[in-house]
């Protein structure tokens, strides 16, 4: 063999040889140019393999082609074929898409070699997530993505990490990376255009990769003064930082260093013409996406906050007349915005306190045009509906009319909403037996602390027959002897069993969102429920709810209070399943009737949710449906009925509190939990 | 013979001694003195151990007053908080119950967690929470005024979730309120530090714990660490435990039994120690 490296033109031709049948008309061309930077005798090497792999499929051969030139970089000649069997043996047995897959993972085919376990990202994201959450007071999303990097609103994070040897480290490396992600949102990484800052060299890639390093070496260090023990993590998990970096290191790291510091010394070793390392294990940097998306918020928050001060200085205005003194300031000691009408502290609702602090951690401080008020007018940003959305119409007659909230004109829309009552279509009944059976240990257990909260006895005093003698009442009564007047006979204490008088109505969303998983795990929750119940004797029942617009709010009788549990009621629960959408002022409305009319002292209503008030077209949507949904729930109060929301929206947190009030929501990171959670939320909330 | 002549037992009432370690967080000591000063009865909210009862405490100590604290729970009767008779030998005598002896001594009453008690109970306290600010004794037929330097104050929770413990508008509507929540950062790290004997740096780590914790409240967390937790957590310190230790016992493991959260819980014991 020649020592001669073949040229493009050579290569081409050979490719073309075993290549030519290739169904995704790829450039041979390309192909060609990339091999010839490789030696004679790899080109030889990856020209054999391919031509191996083309016998099986030549969309194979052409990808184990194309990645060669970097894969030679990292592996031996017999890892790469062991690499290039493996991807084989997948087309073998599972087909195309597969074997692609598995061969684009090349870290995943590293770590097997190696013996490493990785961690995945679907298995430790709910653990990442609440941990992300205490981390920062405005809500990060998590989802998977192709490199780990932020929009400031969602951290994206590989599908799998096999960088170490165990499981344990390759999670620890998970919360590294969110970490790093967290960081950049929070200590101001996108506060300037990064984007503008970078088109200033051709070389753009390159500054991005320099400023990825000099952010990183900031982050860690504002991480450690805050966090100590995180600072540590992302120590031990990161290469030692490049030598290039060293003379800027002081200064990144002094407390108070922000980014503009970065770019500084990305100029300086721009100017050097230095040339970067590839990133190891570092957070990447997506400036564009990020500082739109930070644009957007700030834009809205700032809406919210003028609001929401419109609004609070329009409500002054119409307690007295005349003018108000106004003010609104930071409280940089408590980080809180403080605003005062009249020299009288007012508390601003809890979307714009959000706003505030959005905005705070954003731009450091709260911009003036924020803290304009903008006029007297509803607070909430705006979601006017679209005219003409189509309005579904039904033949028959409502059961019922309700009234809807409309928060744009501060007023009801009377009967506005039409319901319809039917019973759920029963299932087989195979779901909840399986479900019993499955979980009888559980239930078994449930039971039993239901049994101990039933079993809390009380003694009634002066009684006039009983088990045991009223001390009290006997000591008084031979004193009222003593002195002359007439002794009580009421002399006994007899044990009674504790009187709960509680009613609760359990309110299932069965929207269209919920069909699968959620589904599942709310009829899972209701067979739980039902039985530990039994054993609690509180009057219960439920009912589910969904709809298509204001003209068709469907209710579902799942179980009425007079209904015993029995087989009936089993194969509703079990018939349970996803409809439409999800508009649920009326919902809240027609059941707080029926639980209303119930005469026990106290009255529970449940919600189970997997999301907000949404339906059909865009009026109910947002806003609408939120101030909606929160009235209906002070109208149900205004009846003694107390309301809980149960939610499996991880994004909840942001209207929840609003809608539902500081403590009447609870939401489950996982829908997996929410049949092992239900019935211990009930029994703490009659608790 | 009349109720009233019967021996009568009232416990006799202890003023707080030394100065307990108050840091006041806005205006609630001025309150409460204006409070004191026009009679008005006064109730704190706030969530578990953000320093509710110690901030009594310390009012009783500068207004000079005894203070008669009683816990509430749901086996709290009428009886038990104003009185009842006993046999002495073979005479029947009059024990004051707490509340009684307050209203003599022209003591402060604190009724702490009211939700706790039965809704029976508490309604002995209303005429003493409005204008007629007397105590009805029925048992003994007696009515008795309070005096001026008699206060009564109640706390609540109003975090609880439990549907049976709301407090009646009836009784809500009786009272100043005062709204607590945990201080402010540097304001808790000095508590922390103080009362739990570590050094200011310690302290810091262990406020930023019990923020972070605060972050997961409503999401798998009925409540964030409290203000005490994190001194029961300075504690341990300074009895030699090892910081992170100590946090994961008094924090961690106190806020909940759920294993994941306890999880997430550790992870942000690490995150700062």
């Amino acid at each position: 063999m020649s020592a001669r490296k073949l040229f493009t033109h050579e290569l081409e031709e050979l490719l073309d040889a075993f290549l030519f049948a290739s169904p995704s008309h790829r450039s041979i061309e390309r192909l060609a140019a990339m091999l010839e930077a490789l030696p004679r005798r790899q080109q030889e090497f990856v020209l054999r393999v391919a031509r191996g792999a083309a016998k099986t499929n030549t969309e194979l051969a052409y990808l184990i082609a194309t990645l060669a030139p970097g894969m030679l970089e990292r592996f031996s000649e017999k890892d790469f074929e062991a690499w290039v069997i493996q991807g084989l043996d997948v087309f073998d047995k599972q087909g195309l898409r597969p074997a692609i897959e598995t061969l684009r993972d090349v870290d995943a085919f590293l770590a097997a070699r190696e013996g490493r376990l990785p961690a995945k990202f679907a298995e430790v994201e709910p653990r990442l997530s609440r941990f992300v959450l205490g981390l920062s007071g405005r809500p990060l999303a998590l989802k998977a993505g192709s490199h780990p990097w932020t929009d400031t609103e969602t951290i994206y994070l590989p599908e799998r990490i096999s960088r170490f040897a165990n499981a344990e480290d390759n999670r620890r490396a998970y919360q590294g990376l969110a970490v790093q992600l967290w960081a950049q949102t929070r200590y101001g990484t996108f506060d300037v255009d990064l984007e503008a800052a970078l088109s200033r060299w051709p070389e753009r890639e390159q500054a991005l990769t320099w400023l990825e390093h000099l952010e990183a070496v900031r982050l860690e260090a504002c991480v450690a003064r805050d966090l100590p023990g995180l600072g540590a993590l992302l120590a031990e998990l990161r290469e030692p930082w490049p030598q290039m970096l060293h003379p800027a290191l002081a200064e990144l790291q002094a407390q108070g260093a922000d980014v503009r510091v970065s770019l500084d010394w990305l100029a300086r070793l721009m100017a050097a013409g230095a040339v970067p390392p590839a990133p190891t294990f570092i957070a990447r940097l997506e400036p564009g996406i990020a500082w739109r998306v930070r644009n957007e918020r700030i834009a809205r928050d700032t809406e919210t906050l003028r609001k929401a001060l419109g609004a609070l200085k329009g409500a002054a205005g119409k307690r007295e007349a005349g003018g108000h003194e106004f003010t609104a300031a930071m409280n940089t000691a408590t980080g809180e915005l403080e605003v005062h009408i009249d020299g009288q502290a007012v508390q601003l609702p809890e979307a714009a306190r959000a706003a505030a602090a959005s905005l705070l951690q954003d731009l450091g401080q709260v911009p003036p045009e924020a803290l304009a008020p903008a006029g007297d007018a509803p607070w909430t940003p705006d979601d006017r509906p679209k005219e003409g959305a189509p309005e579904m119409v039904n033949s028959r007659e409502p059961d019922h009319r309700y009234d809807e909230w409309d928060f744009h004109r501060n007023a009801y829309r009377r009967g506005w909403c039409h319901v319809y009552v039917t019973d759920v279509k029963p299932g087989d009944g195979a779901f909840v037996r399986a479900t019993r059976q499955r979980y009888a240990h559980f239930i078994a257990q449930l039971k039993r602390r239901f049994e101990a909260l039933r079993g809390e006895d009380r003694m009634l005093g002066r009684q006039s027959e009983g088990e045991e003698i009223d001390l009290d009442a006997l000591i008084e009564a031979v004193n009222d002897r003593k002195s002359g007047a007439e002794p009580s006979p009421r002399l006994f204490c007899r044990r009674v069993r504790n009187e709960r008088s509680l009613a609760a109505l359990f309110m299932i969303d069965m929207s269209g969102s919920t069909k699968g998983w959620v589904n599942d795990a709310e009829r899972e929750a209701l067979v739980m429920l039902c039985e530990a119940l039994e054993k609690l004797g509180d009057a219960y029942a439920i009912y589910g709810f969904s709809g298509w617009t204001r003209t068709r709010c469907d209710i579902y009788c799942i179980k009425n209070f007079a209904d015993p549990y029995d087989d009936t009621v089993r194969a509703r629960i079990d018939g349970i399943e996803a409809k439409d959408y999800t508009r649920m002022g009326v919902a809240i409305r027609h059941l707080t009737c029926l639980l209303a009319a119930q005469p026990a002292r106290h009255k529970l209503l449940v919600t189970l949710s997997d999301g907000r008030p949404d339906d059909f077209g865009d009026e109910y949507r947002g806003t609408y449906g939120i101030e909606d949904t929160r009235r209906a729930l002070q109208e149900a109060r205004e009846q003694g009925i107390r309301s809980y929301c149960i939610t499996i929206d991880r994004q909840g947190a942001d209207y929840l509190k609003h809608m539902m009030g500081p403590a009447a929501y609870t939401v489950l990171d996982d829908v997996k939990k929410l049949p092992l959670k239900i019935a211990d939320i009930y029994r703490k909330l009659t608790n | 013979m009349n109720h009233r002549q019967l021996r009568t037992i009232t416990p006799e009432l202890e003023r707080v001694g030394a100065e307990p370690h108050y840091q006041p967080v806005g205006d609630e000591v001025a309150l409460f003195e204006a409070a004191a000063q026009k009679r008005l009865p006064v109730l704190l909210k706030g969530p578990t151990g953000c320093g509710k009862t110690r901030f009594v405490e310390y009012m009783a100590w500068k207004l000079g007053r005894p203070l008669v604290t009683v816990a509430c729970h749901d086996d709290l009767t009428t009886a038990d908080l104003v009185g009842r008779y006993l046999i002495v030998g073979d005479e029947t005598v009059w024990l004051d119950g707490p509340l009684t002896a307050a209203v003599r001594a022209g003591a402060i009453c604190y009724l702490d967690e009211i939700v706790e008690a039965r809704k029976d109970t508490t309604v002995v306290i209303h005429p003493l929470a409005d204008s007629r600010r007397a105590l009805a004794v029925d048992k003994r037929g007696e009515l008795i005024p309070a005096p001026p330097e008699f206060m009564l104050v109640i706390s609540y929770n109003p975090g609880y979730q439990s549907v049976l413990k709301e407090i009646k508008p009836s009784t809500r509507q009786r009272f100043v309120a005062l709204e607590f929540d945990y201080p402010a950062a540097e304001l808790e790290a000095r508590i922390v530090a103080v009362e739990g004997g570590v050094d200011e740096e310690t302290a810091k780590k262990l406020v930023k714990l019990g923020q972070l914790t605060r972050n997961l409240k409503g999401a798998g967390l009925d409540e964030g660490a409290s203000t005490r937790l994190l001194v029961h957590a300075a504690q341990l310190i300074d009895a030699g435990m090892a910081a992170a230790v100590a946090a994961r016992a008094a924090v961690a493991r106190a806020l909940t039994d759920d294993p994941d959260m306890t999880q997430t819980l550790d992870d942000l014991v690490r995150a700062v120690f």
